[in-house]
């Protein structure tokens, strides 16, 4: 049973203001309706102006998706009533998009894929309800119209794609490419809302409205899988219909099928010139692009595939690896890769939060083998902690000072450094394990190691306690 | 002194204003202390403004429409709002929630409309300018029938900025006033490119009327006096044309075939605009608020019924017809060729002619509930909304009576030619008062 996955995406422009006038569009952090005029709340008698540069942004995206951009596209009015549409109607594209026609290749489930757009559209974002007394049962609502008129692109792709984790994986690339052309702040809350169409091949097609996160879309869809095919498998047929995702239960309910009969009575926007771009595209360049960072990662800094994937999965995560990077490429990628993110996913932080001198200062230190590998993990961790609790940190030689996690020297002539103590004070206390040792068991030796690890908390550098170790026993032998 | 305060107690016995201010202030500049009148479907900042229709009481805008703006500039004191048909649907004002407007040539008949408050302020002397707004003849048609000049724009050579929509791609604020010589002096302060309206035009405008129009070539097409028109009217009208020969003009008779598609085109498309701009009126935001014990959607159709009159509910629910799926293409794509079709007309008419006269309305003004039946009120704007679709200027200016009733002689021009045709009025009205 084949699954056939189509996506919607609508994002927010990352414009300094609106879509159809000069209000400005950093309103989250403000009060409701502090970011509005008489445009954007849909005053009698007000007119909209198009914003010039959300028009510039939308072709960046174009021409980034390879699509075409006609001669001439039309605003519309999609009439519908609603208590946050300030006018009841919303100006979008219709029949006369900005741009079609274009694809954004993927690692596909089956490797390199390439995805199809059918079309590339501007449209302004209605307000914003607000439900006071319980979610699920609120006493009343009120209307916030800072969001109304915030410049939104809508992304439609062909259903090209084969499984949830492909859809997330297709997001994943898009959002990047968005935020390498500078047009969107995937960390803004609400900058992306996607609409998911998805059928078993062979039966009717559903579609599940107004996913807000990432995660959600994948979950959503996964979800809706189940249940396609558990309903076909027990002879039931799919009915065509919305459904909505709801996130908190990761499952997909029914909408009223009311819904679907709406009409939107969409006719060209009067107040709006058609509009004649085509010939801009020439004129933009793009910047470097994700496929494009992750070829230069591996040719400038020699990193492989996966790690130069990584990295250039997102746009904050490349611009942070270039910056510490520095003088081993290689242990950074490692750090970033492998380490870092694991660390900072786990506790729900975005690498923004981290400063790259602190992060570079850190690597130092396990480069010059002041720290060793572990403890340099636990360094970072206290770091992390430290960062989240309150947006700053110490340096990462304070942080290893105060724990104690210097690496231990252990090369001083007299053998009363540390790790030279340690290793003595472990071949007295175990006299058997010398014995094997002495017999041929060399698997003991890991065992010494090991105590002299426990003794030194993990501060001696391995290759030091290997090389002590075999130079007492050797000295006794 | 720069500003001043102008009382203003107009006795206005025929209910041409809403709301009036006094004392108005004013300013220094052209129109320094001369009270205008504004249309009350024309933002002002500040004083209430309702376009005639209960759903909008109580709504004060925030702004000012940029018309209002740039005669606040040179120095006019804005005394008032004057009444109209609800949101500008009706040719009679009889459509207003606020009661109807007497002619003041006879109270016992309509002023026309929508702009028929502006008409009979200017009319009545109580006012020497007004503000109007013309869909498919609301400035010509109370213009004609209480024997002032009104004058129609160029489409987007006056901002829409603060005009509360009814059918944005037709309409166009102009000005009002008893001579041609004062509709000039109006038009060249609110006229201009206004960057806040998308549709405008970078075309400013000031001129000083002529009466010199020797060779002007004028067509008259067959079908300005057809079935339907008053034959004392026509009558009159071609002797204000004669009198324009007289002057030296040259009448060419012509056609205008599209005439016969030009009435569907226009309440299609205005129908369906408005269907679309009155969707804000739902309770929300101005006016009565919706009861909000109700689930939203009742409570905006509750709204909507009460709030709205009997006109403006007919016009919405056509429009919201003529564009849902399946009908689109039947009426308002068809409605948006036909008028293609009444631009061909005019561009090929315009070749040969310099513009285009005949009578603004078929008949004399009504009396109070004539036009009951909606199709007989439709059928009366036949000889206005041609301009509205092609978007070029019109003007109505007297040129005689029937039976004590003014009758306005209409001229059309080329698209952004507004001072031919107020030259062309100017001509006329110089000749027929010495
Ligand atoms: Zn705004």
């Amino acid at each position: 049973m084949n699954v056939i996955v189509g996506l919607e995406i609508h994002c927010q422009l990352d414009t300094k203001t609106k879509l159809f006038c000069g209000c400005s569009t950093d309103y989250r952090t403000d009060g409701p309706n502090t970011h509005v005029c008489p445009v954007c709340l849909g005053l009698p008698g007000s007119l909209p102006v198009l914003n010039r540069k959300a028009v510039e942004y939308a072709l960046r995206v174009a021409k980034a998706l390879h699509c075409t951009v006609p001669e001439e596209s039309v605003f519309s009015r999609k009439n519908y009533f609603y208590p946050d549409l300030n006018k009841g109607f919303q100006i979008t594209q219709y029949d006369k998009p900005l741009a079609v026609s274009g694809y954004l290749d993927i690692e596909g489930d089956e490797g390199e894929k390439r995805v199809r757009i059918t079309r590339v559209h501007m449209e302004e974002d209605p307000g914003r309800l607000v439900h006071k007394g319980g979610a699920d049962r609120p006493r009343y609502s009120l209307v916030d119209y800072n969001r109304a008129g915030i410049p939104l692109i809508e992304i439609v792709t062909e259903p090209d794609l084969r499984s949830p984790r492909e859809a997330r994986r297709f997001l994943n690339k898009l959002r990047a490419t968005l935020e390498y052309l500078g047009v969107f702040d995937s960390e803004k809350e609400g900058s992306l809302r996607v609409d998911a169409n998805i059928s078993i091949e062979g039966s009717e097609r559903v579609e599940i409205k107004n996913i807000t996160s990432y995660k959600g879309v994948e979950k959503a869809l996964t979800f809706e899988v189940t249940r396609q095919k558990n309903a076909l498998r027990r002879g039931q047929k799919i009915v065509r219909e919305t459904r909505h995702f709801v996130e908190a239960r990761g499952v997909t309910t029914s909408a009223r099928s009311k819904e679907m009969e709406q009409d939107y009575r969409y006719f060209p926007e009067p107040d709006l010139c058609p509009l004649r771009v085509a010939d801009w595209v020439d004129g933009i360049v793009l910047p470097e692009l994700p496929d494009a960072r992750r070829q230069r990662f591996m040719d400038q800094y020699g990193l492989s595939l996966i790690h130069a994937r990584t990295l250039t999965g997102d746009l904050r995560l490349a611009e942070f690896y270039e910056k510490v990077a520095g003088t081993d490429p290689a242990l950074a990628a490692t750090w970033v890769a492998d380490t870092l993110l694991g660390e900072l996913n786990y506790r729900d932080m975005s690498i923004s939060s981290v400063p790259p001198d602190v992060f570079s200062g850190l690597l130092s230190l396990v480069r010059a083998r002041v720290i060793t590998d572990r403890n340099g993990v636990d360094v970072l961790r206290v770091l992390l902690d430290e960062l989240k609790e309150k947006g700053t940190c110490e340096s990462p030689e304070a942080c290893a000072e105060r724990l104690g996690l210097r690496a231990l020297p252990a090369d001083s002539a007299g053998g009363d450094d540390p790790v030279t103590k340690a290793a003595r004070e472990a071949l007295a206390e175990n006299p058997r394990a010398v014995e094997d040792y002495r017999n041929g068991r060399k698997e003991a030796l890991n065992f010494l190691v090991g105590q002299v690890m426990r003794k030194t908390r993990g501060c001696a550098k391995p290759a030091d306690v290997n090389r002590v170790l075999a130079s007492l026993l050797g000295e006794g032998a | 002194m720069a500003e001043g305060m102008l009382t203003f107690s107009p006795d206005d016995r025929y209910n041409a204003f809403l709301r009036t201010v006094s004392p108005a202030r004013y300013g220094e500049g052209r129109l320094r202390g001369i009270p205008v009148a504004i249309k009350d479907n024309i933002s002002t900042a500040g004083i209430e403004t309702t376009c005639g229709s209960r759903i909008l009481s109580g709504y004060v805008p925030p702004y000012d429409a940029t018309v209002v703006s740039l005669l606040k500039k040179e120095g006019a004191a804005i005394v008032g709002k004057t009444n109209m048909d609800e949101f500008g649907m009706g040719s009679t004002t009889e459509n207003s929630a606020f009661g109807p407007t007497k002619n003041p040539r006879d109270e016992t008949r309509v002023p026309g409309g929508s702009s028929g408050g502006s008409a009979a302020a200017v009319a009545a002397g109580l006012v020497p300018l007004a503000l109007g707004t013309d869909t498919g003849g609301s400035i010509r048609c109370p213009a004609a029938f209480c024997g002032i000049v009104g004058l129609k724009p160029t489409y987007g050579r006056v901002s829409r900025y603060g005009l509360v929509a009814y059918a944005n791609s037709l309409e166009q604020i102009g000005p009002m006033a008893a001579d041609v010589a004062h509709a000039n002096l109006l038009m060249s302060v609110i006229a201009g490119h206004d960057p806040k309206d998308s549709t405008s035009l970078d075309a400013p405008y000031s001129h000083t009327p002529s009466m010199e129009i020797r060779g002007t070539r004028i067509g008259i097409p067959e079908e300005f006096f057809g079935e339907g028109v008053d034959p004392r009217v026509a009558s009159v009208v071609w002797d204000a044309i004669s009198l324009l020969e007289r002057k030296g003009a040259e009448i060419i008779t012509c056609r205008m075939p599209s005439m016969a598609y030009a009435l569907a085109a226009y309440y299609v498309t205005c129908m369906s605009e408005a269907s679309s701009n009155l969707a804000r009126y739902d309770g929300v935001r101005y006016g009565p608020p919706a009861d909000v014990r109700k689930p939203w959607h009742e409570a905006f159709q509750e709204r909507r019924r009460e709030g709205f009159g009997l006109e403006v509910r007919r016009r919405i629910m056509i429009g919201t017809f003529a564009l849902s799926s399946g009908y689109y293409g039947k009426y308002y794509a068809k409605a948006q060729a036909a008028r293609r079709n009444v631009r061909e007309d005019f561009g090929r008419l315009f070749a040969e002619v310099d513009v285009i006269a005949g009578p603004t309305m078929p008949t004399v003004a009504f009396r109070f509930g004539e036009k009951s039946d909606p199709l007989a009120m439709y059928l009366s704007d036949i000889l206005t909304v041609p301009a509205n679709l092609a978007g070029v200027p019109a003007i109505s200016v007297p040129c005689g009576k029937v039976e004590g009733l003014p009758v306005g002689l209409q001229i059309m021009g080329r698209w952004m030619e507004d001072e031919r045709v107020i030259d062309v009025a100017y001509a006329y009205e110089q000749g027929a008062n010495p």
